[in-house]
């Protein structure tokens, strides 16, 4: 059954293929069997795989497909490998992108580009996979930058509209920049290793590293540099609240479920390497509660649904970029996978609001959508109490609890990091609940166009279902002992040390946080529901940081100034070019001497006769004078 | 028997070679340029003769003979391109043939 990897990022590649050459011609019953189908197909085998890998006593299985390069020892393989972490971003990656490409197919099914949408699509799961099940860092980097392309071409896919486009452009351009730290990264670990092959670096990095070595440290900050772009970390972060510009599927399985959560994938790949950093791993930790605090109280001002959702995004990333840093693996792991179940679900079930309600983002235009869809206002309820953590029915509870309880306990965890998750948790049930209440509740603003169909609703049910029981395969050890989910990825991810003593205080920090999340929700209750009023007086009191936070900290405007101004500035002088003015010059002479030559050409018989004779007495004298 | 000379010889042929150049220069006519061209041949033959009989050598009638043949082929393609020129302008003057200028 394992053979079958191959087939795994294959079958979305074809589909992407076929899409391309016939997409056009085929009705579109058959691009959304081509184009679903696909990814389908992959999901099952994906499926199928998991099952044999779990029963088999391997840890890892490789698949060598071909050699891609093979130059002076630099040799690069099309070669897939498999294990606990890349099963995990497999199965999240075609099943969650399976149930978003059937939701498109409804979602989708006015739109002109329907086969181009999901070319894209098939394209983007196809470099999805190769980036997870690569085994080394080349192949890794190639559906890394797949996945970018991807990404920009879905953000501007309505390109018609000018703010489509420069939301695309910005996002690959941010991205970029952790690239190229990312890419001279993976240049020193050759130097340092004469591989890339990631298990290689693995087992040879503890033997050539101590622990704090300067090599080790340089690297893991590169390899952070190109985390922070792709997972919108801070101070990376401005595309993706701008990349909401794309569809809502686009949003759900790039901006949210999957390629968002590849800095998290590559550093819990590269452990090996941050564990000899612990600088770098502390930054990681460092970076990741920062941005988690101030992705929330941006979250907490938007107005526009998907914006909330996509700071959220960045908030939840953070918190998994925390649990790395505090040694937390698979933790962080745990809630990257539950993250993708619950924000797929939002960012499906807000756009399938938005779409039913002619467009509108504003969820302050919204309301009382609750009895008018009740199935997208139930899946939407249980997708945000797991966002919000609420305590033991849902799956964000567990996964959250262990990064909070982790941040505080695990060996390289402290106060800091504790407290800035506590603030984030209760930041993060305000704006979630904030979000279900102005929408579903109150007085219905906009009317309904038609109720969601079946291919819309389905996808959210088993999301909802999945959100809320993936999380039961974690469970705290105050509650019960159920460890499935850390126990799987043993073979990889080393399990995280605990303080001394610290065993006995996680029921006091899971109280603590039981406490913050709910408290959260009275919060938003009292505010939005109870006395509507006091959140506009708050506003109106409190206007300046208002619209500090609504503008997202006020980055885009820094950036604006430090770097696009400046850049502008001068492209606007050198517009003229002043190097190329030499060149210029060149060129003049180059023409000037050519119609010197060719007004000599004049066509005249005696004029060449006269050239003739003067060379042969010049040819004469000379010949005369050196002669003697 | 009273020989001729070398210096006067060489003189003559000069002169010849001389005269000749400055009627191509000079001339517009075509085929007295033809005409011209043959004079300057010539003068370069008679160079050859004397520098001949100075040294006493069959070497100069060679050349002379190579070049009598030279000027026939010479003469043979020129008067047929005159022809031509003729047929294309209705003109001999050499100044009317610039079209290929620069």
């Amino acid at each position: 059954m394992k053979e079958l990897l191959w087939l795994i990022p294959t079958l979305p590649f074809t589909g992407a293929l076929l899409l391309i050459l016939f997409g056009r011609k085929l009705p579109r019953f058959a691009v959304s069997l081509i184009g679903a189908g696909s990814v389908g197909l992959a999901a099952l085998i994906t499926i199928l795989i998991g099952i044999d890998f779990n029963s088999s006593s391997e840890n890892s299985f490789q698949q060598v497909l071909w050699t891609w390069i093979d130059v002076a020892g630099f040799k690069p393989q099309i070669a897939l490998h498999l294990d606990a972490l890349s099963l995990v971003f497999i199965f999240v990656i075609t099943f969650v992108g399976f149930l978003i490409h059937v939701y498109s197919t409804e979602f989708m099914q006015d739109d002109e580009g329907y086969a181009r949408f999901f070319t894209y699509l098939n394209l983007f799961v196809y470099s999805m996979l190769i980036l997870v099940l690569a085994d080394n860092l080349v192949l890794m980097y190639f559906g890394w930058e797949g996945v970018g392309l991807c990404s920009y071409l879905l953000i501007g896919f309505w390109y018609l509209e000018e703010k489509n486009g420069y939301a695309a452009r910005k996002a690959f351009i941010i991205t970029r920049i952790g690239d190229t730290a990312m890419a001279i990264g993976l240049f020193m670990l050759f130097k340092a290793f004469g591989t890339l092959h990631i298990q290689s670096i693995l087992t040879q990095a503890p033997q050539t590293w101590t622990v704090g070595s300067e090599g080790a440290v340089m690297i893991a900050f590169l390899l952070l540099g190109g985390a922070m772009g792709k997972s919108a970390q801070l101070p990376l972060q401005t595309w993706l609240p701008d990349a909401m510009a794309g569809p809502s599927p686009v949003s759900a399985l790039i901006h949210a479920a999957t390629m968002v959560t590849a800095g998290v994938y590559l550093i819990a790949r590269m452990h090996v390497v941050f564990e000899l950093a612990p600088l770098a791993q502390m930054w990681v930790g460092i970076i990741g509660s920062l941005t988690l605090l101030l992705a929330g109280f941006s979250a907490l001002t938007q107005f526009d649904l998907k914006r909330i959702l996509a700071y959220s995004t960045i908030s939840q990333i953070g918190y998994m970029f925390l649990a790395l840093g505090v040694g937390a693996w698979s933790a962080a792991i745990f809630h990257f996978m539950i993250h993708a179940f619950f924000k797929a679900l939002l960012f499906l079930a807000a756009g399938a609001v938005i779409h039913l309600l002619h467009h509108e983002h504003n969820i302050f235009k919204m309301g009382g959508l609750k009895n008018k869809l009740p199935a997208i206002y139930w899946t939407f309820l249980i997708g945000s109490a797991s966002l919000a953590a609420i305590p033991f029915v849902t799956g964000g509870f567990y996964s959250k609890d262990a990064i909070l309880w982790l941040s505080l306990a695990g060996e390289k965890g402290n106060v800091g990091f504790f407290l800035a998750a506590l603030i984030g948790a209760f930041i993060t049930s305000v704006y979630t609940f904030r979000m279900v209440f102005v929408t579903f509740f109150g007085t219905e603003k906009t009317h309904v166009s038609h109720p969601a169909g079946n291919r819309m609703t389905m996808p959210l049910i088993i999301l909802a279902a999945l959100s809320t029981f993936a999380g039961f395969i974690e469970l705290p050890h105050s509650i019960a002992h159920v460890e499935l989910f850390s126990d799987f990825l043993k073979p990889v991810l080393p399990a995280i040390t605990l303080q001394e003593g610290a065993e006995s205080k996680e029921w006091i920090v899971q109280s603590i946080a039981v406490v913050i999340s709910l408290s959260g929700v009275y919060m938003a209750y009292y505010f939005y529901i109870k006395k509507p009023e006091l959140s506009d007086q708050l506003k109106t009191s409190s206007i300046d940081f208002h619209n500090f936070w609504f503008s997202g900290w006020g980055f885009d405007k820094a950036y604006d100034t430090l770097f696009v101004k400046p850049f502008v500035f001068m492209a606007t002088i050198n517009k003229q070019d002043i190097i190329d003015k030499f060149y210029d010059e060149l060129v003049k002479l180059a023409d000037f001497l050519h119609r010197v030559f060719s007004w000599t050409q004049s066509g005249l018989l005696r004029w060449y006769m006269m050239g003739i004779v003067i060379g042969a007495i010049l040819i004469v004298t000379l010949s005369l004078l050196v002669g003697n | 028997m009273n020989t001729i000379p070398v210096e006067s010889g060489l003189l003559l042929a000069g002169i010849l070679f001389v005269l000749g150049m400055i009627s191509v220069l000079v001339r517009r006519n075509i085929i007295f340029m033809l005409i011209s061209v043959e004079i300057m041949l010539n003068a370069a033959g008679l160079a050859f003769i004397v520098a001949g009989s100075r040294w006493v050598q069959p070497d100069g009638q060679v050349m002379f003979i190579f070049i009598l043949t030279m000027a026939a082929a010479e003469v043979s393609v020129g008067l047929a391109l005159i022809l031509q020129i003729y047929h294309q302008l209705k003109t001999l003057d050499s100044d009317a043939a610039n079209r290929m200028k620069g």
